[in-house]
């Protein structure tokens, strides 16, 4: 496996544009069913203008990145991320990274990265954080 | 509800919930976030693998049920996921059965744009039956009263 390397990219990985039936999936799948994620109307009366994703959707989807990243023989060991602006359906939520730091011992490679996604409208980001992972030299 | 109020329960926990790592319930979620990886999917694929059976994605423990502190209520349906993070310490794989437990570890309060903000901080944490640690998480979620939000 090739070596990280300080100011490596991680990604992009580029989701399909999220969609409600989506929203309904993964509101079933993690069982949080707060109506602002599948309900309109509801969530046009809460002032958000529409449905907005669950926050944990698009951590999940740069959990993807990481673990695609990593390869099996790897390990993600820590992956903590701020939620900063709201994903509404149609967006395309795009992962990326950086390699911040790097340790080598024992065959293995310890990699601390910065991460984060933006979406299509606007391109701002909408989580950002870290992670820490190993993978086997 | 005040500050004050949270913060009388710092430091409580939930007792221990059993929760089951259902390799339906993986597969569901990888199909929900679009995640193709084998792994998720897979059983022979899996079984091929060092870990021998289905594997659950970094997210999924958040789907678990770790349980309520007594006396802690709160409305749910306004609060703002500020935070989440994980420390994985243990591959959590299909037919696990783990505990689960939440502990309000802080709580503190900020002005800003939305005004009052409440932030509580929840760490959870899942074991196996051996009671180690297989993995932490730390949500940091926002209170903003009876108002909407995300």
């Amino acid at each position: 496996m090739a070596r990280f390397q300080v100011g490596d990219r991680i990604g992009p990985l580029v989701k399909p544009p999220v969609t409600k039936t989506q929203l309904v999936m993964y509101s079933g799948a993690s069982g949080d069913f707060n109506p602002i994620h599948t309900v309109e109307e509801f969530a046009v009366q809460a002032g958000l203008g529409g449905v907005i994703a669950h926050g944990m959707l698009t951590m999940a989807f740069v959990g993807q990145m990481l673990t695609e990243t990593i390869g099996d023989e790897g390990a993600l060991e820590k992956f903590g991320v701020r939620f900063i602006d709201m994903v509404r359906p149609g967006d395309v939520i795009t992962c990326e990274g950086e390699v911040k730091a790097v340790e080598e011992a024992g065959g293995w490679q310890t990699v601390e990265c910065d991460i984060w996604a933006t979406k299509s409208s606007g391109g701002n980001r909408v989580v950002a954080g870290q992670a820490r992972f190993r993978v086997p030299v | 509800m005040d500050l004050a109020y949270f913060q009388q329960f710092i430091g409580k926990s939930s007792k221990p919930v059993k929760n089951e790592v259902e390799k339906g319930a993986i597969r569901k979620f990888a199909q929900a976030i679009g995640d193709p990886n084998p792994l998720y999917r897979d059983e022979e694929a899996a079984s091929q693998s060092r870990f021998g059976r289905l594997v659950a994605p970094p997210t999924f423990s958040r789907t678990f049920d770790y349980g309520a502190i007594e006396g802690l209520e709160f409305p749910h349906a306004g609060l703002i996921h500020g935070e989440q993070s994980f420390e994985y310490v243990k591959p959590l794989l299909a037919g696990d059965v783990v505990y689960c437990t939440t502990t309000l570890v802080d709580a503190f309060e900020k002005h800003g744009k939305l005004g009052r903000m409440i932030f509580l901080v929840f760490e959870q944490r899942v074991m196996d039956e051996a009671g180690d640690l297989v993995q932490k998480a730390r949500s940091v979620v926002i209170y903003r009263g009876q108002e909407g939000g995300a």
